[in-house]
This record gives structure tokens, sequence and C-alpha cells, in this order.
């Protein structure tokens, strides 16, 4: 590769993470070119989640390295200074629209501290850009004018996203942002986040469970299980061919026309029909 | 005093239709809010509705029962006890109120700065509040009394951290939920300072949870003011104080004469009952305001 | 008609429940049928009603809550049952199963305790027959250790897990009807897989009739018989579970089958504008008027009824010929369903 090119809008490599004897992340590299689109599958407990939030910044890796355009991330416990610095290159939009917000500050309010915080805006020229990045996601001055109890739980997750847009980060991790909407929100969402990619070239790291979205948003996905990634390449190459065993359950266990339920699904590395000891781990737990 | 009496009486001050609904839907809490008002604006109005000076000792009336220029009758000293009620209770209010107030700001600050930065800090805190709240009130009061000597300062400091617990254990549970959700996350990663998402963010949506806290504390707080009063360790004779007014009256109570610590008491009572009504009557409405 | 009696049919369904002192509509008209050992999927968004007509069947709506309409039982009325016959109802015809099994299940007492419970109290079942009985379910549902099983507590258990249980205590009551609740929207894909799987075939072996509430159109379609649709307290579209994906004709469930093509399909993705609306905050005209791409004047005054067509119902005024190629409507995408 060329000195020239631009680096990596992330780049992780050996990351880690142990919760005293349990590893909940291990050995994950990933790579996202700027403005790139890649989606974490996994089920619950295969660590998708947590190492979401160790790129974010929101955890602590035991071992490995994230670097976000080129750059080390800071620690966990960052100066404000540095984490400020730091927020234009990852944000992040959360599952649940209902605790993603302050709900004791309007929309626009909320949008406007972004932009006090980040760029020299004030007065009309702040309101301005406020209502540009409330229109952005499909919102107006009178959602703006409301508190968050006003809103949706589609139009709560659209005013997450404008937030983290406010900054113009480089890369948004979307951790299962669409997992507690209503299926036709989702598809809304799913498509504001496509028009919001061809727009402004900030790339993607998108968690979910759901393989039957990840194609509309991703253009790369790697498949998770037990901490590890089992598989990973072009969207639809893994989805059409998968490789991996587990891939292939995965995809056999999504309904589509046709689908029969079935009790042992075709795994070549074992967890028997019966899966373990392990209390409160298997559920996913997406939805309200 | 009926629903209806207090939303005919509070017509000319709010829209009456608003009012109406809210006594309709909330009585127990709209008559608990009027008892509330009706004392404390008593209180600021003394000198202008009071009948006597409570001060004034008329050697004439002594012990006297209810008259008509007298209407609750006149102390052993010939004070008019009507005049000493509404006079007392300025202070009976006023202690207890700032006992919860600083109780109230101070375990906010303790307990949303241990939620927030953890670790020793928080452990230090909570072992703190535990340690004092293994003191009752009024124990710490006592103690403090013998220290620095009797007086209602001394009583409104020592009562002070006796209630730091109340307040700041609930509020810490609290502030601990809040950090934990994904919008205070948000805000961290936006590079803003723990200072402004715990001003600006957390505290604000604390506050109902406080404020529930604090009007609950203070009719408890409200007690322990009249009693510390009442065993001759907090107002000092011959200020007005319902605490005092009671401890004065017993006295009169082996000699038939209740009328003093009656009225007092009573005022205690129900002042008491009110706050601990509008505190369950917020905190109902906090768990109905979900999200 | 000379069809038999059906195990379940519900007529013109109506719920209202009390928001401040005022009745509020949750349901506005669900008409349904579940013949005896068939599969019916009740499919709808938030706010549709769905659970709410599960919870009615039962009679287990919040206080306050009024109900219109006809719900029968193998021929007698829910609505207006005496308590012993609901009690019957409730121990020996239905069973159901919810989304959070964790919430049903006492956390302090053992698996045992609870699915012997009401075997040994309502049917009077010795205690180690009983034992014998749940065990045999457990294995049924694909639990193996069941003994070691029985003595833990659900928080030992994963959820997938406790759901298999839910189904075990649903099923040791040897119901007529299984209402299920979203069984398996809190699992992931492969335990969902799985416990469709145990539904499905404990269902085959009992002649288990049952009713799926599920906001998930796919999987209603691959475990169910018929499917319905409901949108804002209204059942928009009822038809064979086969026919959907070809055979839809109401604009909602077009949508919001466009809305989630399968994965590997190369359909588009396409959104519905808006949001899902509760029954109370529709107006007089069809409910998904607001949000639908073929609403005409009329369907903003007139609340369509349903109409027998295509082998299922549809309440809309302009129902779609699934045969007729749709023209394109929006940005130009083509309403493909599935490839």
């Amino acid at each position: 590769m060329a000195d020239s090119l631009p680096p990596p809008a992330l780049e992780v490599t050996g990351l880690r993470k142990t919760f005293g004897d349990f590893t909940a992340v291990d050995d994950v590299a990933l790579t996202i070119a700027p403005g790139g689109s890649l989606a974490v599958v996994g089920e619950s407990g295969s660590g998708k989640t947590t190492t979401a939030r160790m790129i974010a910044g929101l955890e602590k890796p035991t071992a490995g390295t994230i670097r976000l355009n080129g750059r080390g991330r800071p620690g966990v416990n960052a100066r404000t200074s540095e984490r400020r610095e730091f927020a234009r290159e990852v944000q992040m939009v959360f599952q649940d629209p209902y605790a993603s917000l302050d709900r004791h500050q309007k929309i626009g309010d909320c949008i406007a501290e972004v932009l006090t915080l980040h760029t020299d805006l004030r007065g009309p020229a702040r309101a301005a850009r406020t209502a540009e990045l409330l229109e952005q996601v499909g919102l107006d001055e009178r959602h703006a004018a409301s508190l968050p109890r006003a809103l949706s739980g589609g139009q709560r997750q659209r005013v997450a996203i404008a937030r983290a847009l406010a900054v113009q980060p480089r890369l948004l991790v979307l951790d299962e942002a669409v997992a507690a909407l209503d299926v036709s929100v989702q598809a809304q969402i799913l498509t504001l986040l496509q028009h919001i990619r061809e727009q402004t070239s900030v790339a993607y790291l998108f968690i979910t469970h759901d393989l039957g979205i990840v194609r509309h948003i991703c253009d790369e996905i790697a498949v998770m299980r037990h901490g590890r990634v089992v598989e990973s390449g072009a969207a639809d190459t893994v989805l059409t061919d998968p490789q991996h065993p587990y891939t292939r359950k995965l995809l056999d266990s999504v309904p589509v026309p046709g689908w029969k339920p079935s009790r042992v699904l075709a795994t070549a590395d074992t967890v028997p029909s019966v899966p373990g000891t392990e209390a409160s781990k298997g559920d996913a737990g997406n939805r309200p | 005093m009926s629903s209806y009496q207090i939303a005919s009486l509070g017509r000319g001050l709010i829209r009456s239709s608003r009012l109406r609904s809210f006594v309709r839907g909330h009585g127990v809490l709209a008559a608990a809010g009027a008892v509330v008002a009706v004392v404390v604006l008593a209180s600021v109005c003394a000198p202008l509705i009071a009948p006597y000076d409570p001060n004034a000792v008329d050697v004439m009336a002594v012990s006297q029962g209810r008259s008509a220029a007298h209407w609750l009758g006149t102390d052993d000293t010939g004070r008019d006890i009507l005049s000493r009620l509404l006079y007392g209770a300025r202070l009976s209010l006023l202690a207890p109120a700032a006992v919860v107030l600083i109780a109230g700001v101070l375990s906010s600050a303790l307990a949303v700065s241990a939620a927030w930065l953890g670790g020793w800090w928080d452990r230090t805190v909570s072992a703190l509040l535990d340690v004092v709240f293994g003191f009752p009130g009024l124990v710490l009061a006592v103690v403090a009394a013998a220290v620095f000597g009797a007086g209602l300062t001394v009583a409104v400091v020592a009562l002070s951290v006796a209630y730091l617990p109340y307040i700041g254990r609930v509020v810490r549970n609290a502030a601990l939920r809040e950090c934990q959700l994904p919008y205070v996350s948000a805000l961290r990663m936006l590079g803003m300072s723990g200072w402004r998402i715990c001003l600006r963010h957390v505290v604000p949506n604390l506050l109902p949870i406080a404020l529930v806290q604090v009007t609950m504390s203070f009719g408890y707080a409200l007690l322990d003011v009249a009693a510390f009063s009442f065993i001759g360790l907090g107002t000092q004779p011959p200020t007005a104080e319902w605490g005092l007014m009671v401890a004065n009256g017993t006295s009169g109570i082996l000699a038939g004469r209740p009328e003093q610590s009656l009225y007092a008491g009573v005022a205690i009572v129900v002042f008491v009952i009110a706050c601990n009504l509008i505190g369950n009557g917020l905190s109902t409405r906090l768990q109905g305001e979900t999200r | 008609m000379n069809r038999p009696q059906p195990l379940l049919a519900i007529d013109e369904l109506h719920v209202t429940l009390p928001f401040k002192g005022q009745p509020r509509t949750v349901i506005q008209r669900v008409d349904l049928t579940v013949p005896a050992g068939s599969a019916v999927g009740l499919v709808g968004e938030s706010g549709s009603g769905k659970s709410m007509t599960a919870r009615a069947v039962l009679r287990l709506l919040p206080g306050g809550a009024r109900t219109g309409g006809k719900i029968l039982f193998d021929g007698a009325d829910v609505t207006t049952m005496s308590p012993a016959a609901l009690r019957k109802l409730r121990i020996h015809d239905v069973a159901m199963i919810f989304q959070d099994p964790r919430a049903h299940i006492n956390p302090v007492r053992t698996i045992g305790d609870f699915l012997t419970e009401a075997l040994v109290t309502t049917r009077g079942v010795r205690p180690r027959a009983a034992e014998a009985t749940v065990t045999a379910l457990l294995r049924e549902v694909g639990i193996a250790d069941a003994a070691r099983r029985l003595r833990q507590r659900p928080s030992e258990l994963s959820g997938g897990l406790l759901q298999r249980v839910m189904i075990a205590a649903a099923l040791a009551a040897e119901p007529r009807l299984l209402l299920a609740d979203e069984p398996t929207t809190a699992l992931d894909v492969t335990t969902q897989a799985e416990v469709m799987a145990i539904i499905d075939e404990a269902r085959a072996e009992r002649g288990l009739a049952m009713l799926f509430i599920t906001h998930d159109l796919a999987l209603a379609a691959a475990v169910c018989d018929r499917i319905a649709v409901m949108y804002a307290g209204s059942v928009v579209e009822e038809l064979p579970a086969d026919r959907l994906h070809d055979g839809a004709r109401h604009p909602y469930t077009r949508a919001l089958l466009a809305s989630r093509p399968a994965p590997g399909s190369g359909g588009s993705l396409r959104a519905i504008p808006g949001r899902p609306l509760p029954a109370y905050e529709t107006g007089p005209g069809c409910a998904f008027g607001t949000r639908c791409s073929q609403a005409q004047e009329v369907c903003g005054a007139e609340r369509p009824l349903p109409r027998s067509g295509g082998g299922g119902t549809t309440a809309c005024h302009f129902p779609v010929d699934p045969l007729v190629p749709q023209a394109t409507t929006g940005a130009g995408d083509r309403s493909t369903t599935h490839g």
C-alpha cells in the first residue's frame, strides 16, 4: 500500500477484552476504509457490543490497538480536551432511543450545545446549522422546539444521529441502532443512513444481530462468535456464499419464504441444540 | 376543607379550569398543598394578622381558655396562644427548611460526584453516608449541643449532617443509574467535560427525585427541631416556636389546661402529615411520568 | 357454509381502556378465527393491538377495560363467561407463552416447583407422577438433563432454555389453544429457529391450535397456516400464509414486506413514511391512509370494511391486485417483495 493513501477510518488489531476469567473479545482485527461500511454481526455474548464500546472509547481494551484515521485512541480516562479533539474521529448511536437523549433538553438545544462545544458558530449561524442538521435527518423546527418525550422512537433515533453528525465524525458506530424500532420505522432509518453516507463520506461500523438488514447498509461483514471474528468479507459474498458453518447456521435461521424452523441446524463446531449452563446468555434482549 | 372550597379559593390565582382538573385528579395532594400554603402565608403575614404581640405578657389574663379576646386562650404568662402559634410558625418552619436545604444540596453534590467519579471517592462517600445513617438526628444534635452549647444554629447544623444520608443515598442510587444511560456516554464521546455533563444534564434529571426526598425529610426535620426545642436545647425562651410551646404547655396539662401543648402539637402534626402527603404525591407522579 | 365451528372465533372485537378518565380505543375491530389444530399468525407493529387481542381471549385485560363484540371459544363467549368457566378456560383450554419468560417465573422457586405446581394443585396429579410428566415434557422440548434442570432456579438458565421451560409448562396443561405472544422476540436468531421448531413439533403431535402474535411477518408466514395483519387496532388483511409474499392485497401488508426484504433476495429496501399509529390516534377514515402511497380522497373520510377476495379478506378501498405488476411509486423503487 502506498504511503500517499489516506489511513483507514478504523484499524483494529489484536483487540482483546477480559472480564475476570471471561474473555468477551479475543484477538479481533477489523479495518474500515474511509467512507466504508462494515457490519459486525453476532448473537448475544459474541462480544460485538464490547468491541464497539472499546472502539468508541467507553471501555478499556485489555490488549490490542485501535487506530482511528491513523491516530491512536485516547483512553477511557482521557482529559476533556483530548476527548473533545477526538470526538471528530468517532461518534456513536446507541440502541435504546428512549435513553439516548437527555429527557429535559429540547431537541434543538441538544444539537446547539454540541455545535457550541465544537464550532465557532453562535447566534443565528448556529441556529441555521442546527436546522440544517435536523433537516438532514428528516426533522423540522417543530421537533426542535419539543422535548424527547414528544417524539417517537424513530424520531429520537434521528436526533441521536443528527447529534453525532454535528461534529462531522469520520466514523459512526451504530450499536443495534434500529433494533428497538418498529419494522416500518427500521427501514426509514436504514434508508436515512444510506443517504447520509452518500452525502457525507462518513464511515459506518454497524453492530447488529440482524442479518436481514446488513446488506442494505454495509459493504462488508464480519461475523463474530464467542469473542472472535469467524468470517469476514464483502457483504454479498458472505450472505450468498458463506464459508464458515456458523455463518451458514445464522443465515439458515433467518425466516424467508419457504423457510421451516428446524431443531438441529447444520453446524460443524457444535453447540448442541441444548446449549449449556450459562445464565442469561443466548437471549439478545433487543426489544423493549 | 373540601376540594371544592380549595378550588374556589384558588380561582382568582390560577386559571380555575386547570386548578379544578388538578384538584379533581389529585385531591389529597391539593389539600396538603393548601395546608402548607395557608400555614406559610400565615407565618409570613403574622404581624398583620396576629391579634397580639407574641411576647406581650398580660398578667391580668393568665392561663385563660378560649374567648372572643383570645381565640385560642392564653398561656401561663398571659401571652396570646394564637399570636404565638402564628409567629412561632416562622422559626418552626424556617429551621427545618434550612436543615433539608443544606442537607439536600450537600448530599446531592456528594452523591452525584460519587456516582460520576466512582472508585475510592464513591466508596468514601457511601461509607460516610452509612456511618451518619447509624446516628439518629436527635442524638447527633444533643452531642453537638453538648460540645458547642445549646441553640438553634447548632441544632440546624447538626441535623443537616444527620439528614445527609436520607437524601444522599436515594440520590446516589438514582445518579448511578443516570450515569449509566447512553446519553451520558454520548455526551462524553462528544468531549463534554464531566462538570458540564453533571451540572447541565445529570443534576436536572435528578432534581425531581431529590425534591421528593427533601419534601419527605422536611416533615421529619420539623419534628426533630421541635423535639430539640422541647428538651430545651434548641430555641430558647421567650422566642415563640412550636416545639418550645409544647414544652411550655406541659405543666398546664396536669393542671387541666392542655391548650398550649395541644394547639402547638396539632400544628406540628398537621404540618408534618401535609409534608409527607405532598412527598408521597410527588413521588407517585414522578413514577407515573415515565420518560 | 357448513364449515365446522372453529375453536376460537373473534367477532368484531372492540376494546377501550380508560385513560385519564376517558375511554380510549385500543382495538378498533378484530375479526379472527382459529380452527382447531391450525396456527394463525397475528402480525403487527407496536400499538397495533395484537397483544391486547391475545389478552382479551383470556380476559386478561387491564382494569377498566371495556370489551365489545364476541370472543367464542368452542362456542362459549369469553366476554360473558362466568368466573368458574373462565377459570376452567385458563387452566385447561388455553395456555400462554410470553415474550419474557423471566418475568413470568417466580425467581426464587425451582423449575421443578414451577412446572409441577399447576399439575398438582389444579389437576390433582400426585407429585411423583407430575414430576415424571414434566420430565418427559422437558425432554420433548429439547432439555435432555431434565432431572438437573428441575432442581435449578430460573436465574441459572439462559433465556432460550427458560422459554423451553415455559413451553413445557404450557404443554403440561394439555390445552387446545396456545397463545404465543412474541415468544422468540427476545431470543437470538438461531435459538429462535430451535424454539419455533419445538413449538411446531409439539403442535403437530397434539393437534394443538395456536394464535401466534409477532411483529415478524416472515416468521409468522413460515410457522402459521393463516396470517392476520393488524394496524392501529384493526385487522386490515387476513390471508393464507403461503399467499402472503405473492398474494397480499392490502397496501400496508405489501409495504411491511417491502421494508424487510429477505437477506439474500436482492430486493431493495422501501420505507413506509410516518410511524405506526395506535387506534385512538386514527381519524374517521382508513387508519393507514396517512401513510399509504395509494390513498385517495375516500380513504381519509370513510373507514374501509373487511371484504373477502383472493382467498382472504382485506379492509381497503383500493386493494392491490397482486397479479398486476405495480406501477412505480415514490422514488422509483420497484415494489419487489422477494426474489
